[in-house]
């Protein structure tokens, strides 16, 4: 019988995380935040920025024991990059080769790392976090095709009656977010696919901080020398290019423990443990098939497209008609909205590491990633597609890093964020000569009574008094505000979140 | 029959006896001691004793309480009723029940074989061993819930068990449980064909069982049936689900139900006297909509919601006494307070829970036939398509109404999601800004934005509801 080989561990754990976060990632219909969303809480630098030091403590301490394992079956980025590189070394028979390790290099991205993230532009450094660099490449990249395969699925679903599966909107907000993202998994993915765990080994501020204690592990893979015939095979099957074989040395900085040397080694000279012992033989890898064809987003185009065309007939089919309603344009802000739970602006702009799990996970299309660059992809509220809902807190249950703290929904209601602001220009009282009372109706606070714009006259219009004293700006009412494109009463941020 | 007159006579004498109490107390109000309004504020939550109605078994002259106390929602030791929790039962929280609803006057105790995972029996045994037999009366029944009882020998064996765990010597009411369930088959099968009505008829004349009656629910045919043998098998008792809802508009709640009218005039014809069952209808007439709540207080402030319906319940003459499975101590000082003594039901308040009945089965349903004179709203909300959905899901009785009930998260996904197809978000009735432009519109002179808002509410209400 064969044994459980480490390489064979590895890939099944790997897989297992892998794609748990991938699709609590994806995840539209809100059930798996349930479940799946202590993953990225054990994430190393979510951990660090919560200041979870349980977490921290534990990584470190696996680390010390079995070397680099994080990297293999923790991180998703690092994940991918070995899906990645299974591919670009297809048909290849050594693919790989030792080099010497970029110290310097290594050193200098910690440290701009670290140093970004204490001047507070975390959003900056975040760019280079391996997990919150996996977050926005699922959610900008493929969270869109998810979606449209649910939609087709939800649609089938409603023509069958069935209502397991309900459509979800899918919000474009502009290719800042999908250009920087794209731009990101370009690089890491060539360097996958030529090199192998090369980004991980010399930009990751992860990689390097792990490799700083991978180097005294209990268990490594080691080299026994009288039995090592110095053949270069595990050099040259390497991907994190660590193992100088000429002078039977591995650099534990880089070893991310993958176990694939020891299979490639005919002599059996290689094994994972503390002392000599007689290692584990290997089954040789298939090659797998992980290709991400353009395919899939064109037919997913081709769907929206065919939807719109539905919908317009649909629209033209009715007796009465409808009215066009025009898009919503999001206001121009003083101070940016951020989510209840994230405690003050700064507060978000110094913990999140821009991972999207929040925007994913968003059911009001309230949270977007923001284009500033100081915030960059970190999330931002607007209230054009929903208006952050009373029952919900489910940003602040994801967050992994404290960036938006843990909130119950009957703190939320009495929490302010900002306050409304009425436009007289724009309000429907004014502009159409018609009685309405959507804002007032829908402030969950009372804190917006309607008052005749002129006291003493009977009959001027009821216009909007609100008490911004008591708004917490959940922008019900800038949602639900008629007047378009432009609302007639908006919500503007509070740096500082205050309780009322 | 002339019982039943005699007993009208004798309601109208309690009647004016209370009125003419209740008009006596009003000059002593004028000049009121600090006393008496304690009192009063007392009356209002804690019911007096010595109180209680008492309606005359014709049979058997049992006086029995207009309360009964049904014994199928049993308090568990987790803080909830053995109906939706797997908990054991809280014995001594129902010994205190049972104790204060004997010491103020109920002594009628519905239980069965089959009610709280089996255990009602056992519970509802040691709770009343520790009264004097004479001073309540038991009722349960040969259950049909598990059809590997309906063999005579298992029959007969549940049939002896009940003596066992309720701890007597005699019933004072028994039932065949649940007739017409399953249809006339299902009946024949487990009632008649393996003689256990002739055996529960033989028991009568041994005197074991004191009264015997049927519970009643589903096919109306088996009703009729066992009605046209009451000659032969002269019925003590029937059991029905009566309450104002189900007078007129059973079918409305469930298609194979049938009117309490015809059910209840039925049994008086035939002077059998009504043990009232569902008076709340499963709670529903507990919570009814806010806004017929505050009609409800309007008319009568001091007046529970439940308490109209328990009024009700036990208004008309023929009825026996009212079934209600009381969990908590607030339930039961609640409905005591309804029959301590009973204000029977006025002509005029009989109408106004008949117009709650239309209301809730009728008014909710939006007469709007789809014809789109009141579209476009020139903001955009899609008024047919919003009222056909809940129309619909309305008509299929699907709507979301009770938060407890098990099917509630299916039912309120459901809706939320049937919405959201039926009507893009941007076309719901949040949208409504109350214009009016719709209204002069509407040949079925719907107020529009009103219902739009009940409609909002409505859904808002469920997604708050997580």
């Amino acid at each position: 019988m064969k044994r459980l080989s480490l390489k064979l561990l590895r890939q099944i754990l790997g897989a297992a995380v892998f794609v748990a976060i991938t699709l609590l990632l994806l995840d539209v219909s809100g059930y798996l935040h349930q479940h799946l969303s202590w993953l990225p809480k054990i994430q190393l630098i979510p951990a660090l920025l919560a200041a979870n030091f349980v977490i921290v403590g534990i990584l470190a301490a696996l680390t010390l024991l079995f070397g680099r394992i994080y990297c293999s079956v923790v991180c998703p980025l690092g994940i991918m990059q070995d899906l990645i590189a299974r591919v670009g070394r297809r048909r290849k028979r050594n693919p790989y080769s030792y080099s010497r390790p970029l110290t310097w290099l290594r050193i200098a991205a910690l440290v701009v790392f670290v140093v970004l993230t204490l001047l507070g532009l975390t959003a900056i450094a975040g760019l280079i976090a391996p997990y919150s660099t996996y977050g926005r490449i699922i959610t900008h990249l493929f969270q869109p095709v998810w979606i449209g395969a649910n939609n087709l699925l939800a649609s089938g679903a409603e023509q069958v009656d069935s209502y397991a599966v309900s459509s979800a909107d899918w919000v474009f907000y502009g290719w800042v977010p999908i250009a920087v993202t794209a731009a990101t998994l370009l690089i890491i993915g060539y360097l996958a696919y030529r090199y192998g765990r090369t980004w991980c080994n010399t930009i990751c501020p992860v990689g390097t901080t792990l490799g700083f204690l991978s180097r005294f592990s209990l268990l490594k893979v080691r080299i026994d020398d009288a039995k090592c015939i110095t053949c270069g095979s595990c050099a040259r099957n390497c991907k994190a290019s660590c193992i100088d074989s000429k002078a039977h040395r591995i650099d534990y900085s880089r070893c991310v423990v993958c176990g694939n040397c020891i299979g490639h080694c005919s002599t059996k000279a290689l094994y994972y443990g503390v002392k000599r012992k007689s290692p584990a033989s290997q089954p040789e890898e298939k090659a797998a098939d992980d290709k991400v064809d353009d395919a899939k987003r064109n037919f997913l185009v081709g769907t929206a497209m065919l939807a719109g065309v539905a919908m317009a007939q649909q629209a033209k089919k009715v007796d009465g008609g409808l009215a066009v309603i025009e898009k919503k344009v999001e206001p121009k802000r003083s101070t940016p909205l951020t989510p209840p739970g994230a405690i003050s602006a700064r507060n978000l702009q110094q913990h999140c590491t821009a991972c999207q799990l929040c925007i994913s996970e968003c059911p009001n299309d309230v949270l977007r990633p923001s284009t500033d660059l100081s915030t960059l992809m970190q999330p931002v509220m607007s209230y054009e597609h929903g208006y952050c809902r009373p029952e919900c807190n489910r940003c602040s249950q994801v967050c992994p890093t404290g960036a938006i703290r843990p909130i119950e929904a009957e703190r939320k209601a009495s929490l302010q964020i900002g306050h409304a602001v009425w436009v007289k220009k724009n309000c429907v009282a004014i502009t159409d000569g018609v009685s309405c009372d959507n804002c007032a109706r829908h402030c969950p606070t009372g804190a917006i009574t309607l008052v005749k714009i002129d006291p003493d006259d009977e009959s001027s219009p009821m216009v909007p008094a609100i008490n911004t004293e008591v708004c917490i700006g959940c922008g019900a009412c800038e949602n639900l505000c008629p007047a378009r494109p432009f609302s007639a009463i908006y919500v503007e941020g509070h740096e500082m979140h205050r309780e009322i | 029959m002339s019982k039943h007159i005699e007993r009208r006579d004798f309601l109208k004498i309690v009647g004016a006896g209370v009125a003419t109490a209740a008009v006596a107390a009003v000059p002593g109000c004028k000049t009121v001691v600090d006393n008496d309004i304690e009192d009063e504020y007392e009356n209002q939550k804690e019911p007096p004793k010595g109180k209680m109605t008492y309606r005359t078994c014709p049979t058997t002259g049992d006086k029995v309480s207009l309360l009964g106390y049904g014994m199928m929602r049993l308090p568990t030791t987790d803080g909830g009723s053995a109906r939706g929790s797997d908990a054991p039962i809280d014995q001594e929280m129902v010994n205190r029940l049972v104790d204060y609803a004997i010491e103020h006057g109920v002594n009628y105790f519905d239980t069965s074989p089959a009610y709280c995972r089996g255990e009602s029996e056992h519970a509802t045994g040691i709770a009343l061993s520790r009264h004097p037999r004479d001073s309540y009366f038991i009722a349960t029944k040969l259950s049909n819930f598990d059809e590997a009882t309906w063999s005579r020998q298992e029959s007969i064996a549940m049939y002896e068990n009940s003596f066992k765990e309720l701890q007597v010597d005699h019933i004072d009411y028994y039932l065949l449980h649940g007739c017409g369930m399953g249809g006339m088959e299902a009946y024949k099968s487990r009632y008649e064909d393996n003689g256990m009505l002739d055996f529960c008829l033989e028991q009568r004349r041994l005197g074991r069982i004191r009264n015997l009656g049927f519970s009643y629910h589903g096919d109306i045919k088996v009703f009729d049936y066992l009605l046209s043998r009451h000659d032969e098998i002269h019925w003590d008792f029937v059991q029905i689900e009566l309450n104002y809802l189900d007078w007129d508009y059973a079918n409305e709640i469930n298609e194979r139900n049938t009117d309490a009218r015809y059910l209840y005039a039925e049994l008086l014809k035939r002077g059998i006297p009504a043990v009232i069952m569902e008076p709340l209808l499963g709670g529903r007439l507990a919570s009814v909509p806010q806004y017929l709540v505050e009609k409800m207080r309007q008319r009568d402030p001091e007046a529970s919601t439940a308490s109209w319906a328990f009024r009700y319940a036990g208004t008309p003459e023929g009825v026996l006494t009212v079934l209600s499975g009381m969990t908590f101590m607030e339930h039961l000082k609640d409905n005591l307070l309804s029959y301590c003594p009973l204000r029977p039901v006025t002509k005029d308040e009989e109408e106004f829970l008949y117009d709650v009945a239309r209301q809730i089965v009728n008014v909710e349903l939006i007469p709007c036939n789809n014809c789109k004179y009141c579209m476009p709203c020139p903001y955009g909300v899609d008024i047919p398509a919003i009222f056909v959905h809940y129309n619909k899901v309305k008509n299929q009785g699907r709507l979301p109404l009770n938060a407890q009930s098990p099917e509630y998260a299916k039912l309120r996904r459901e809706y939320l999601v049937g919405q959201d197809r039926a009507v893009p978000k941007l076309r719901q009735a949040s949208h409504c800004i109350g214009c009016g432009q719709c209204k002069p519109h509407c040949p079925q002179n719907i107020n529009i934005p009103a219902e739009l808002r009940l409609i909002e509410k409505f859904a808002e209400n469920l997604r708050k509801n997580v």
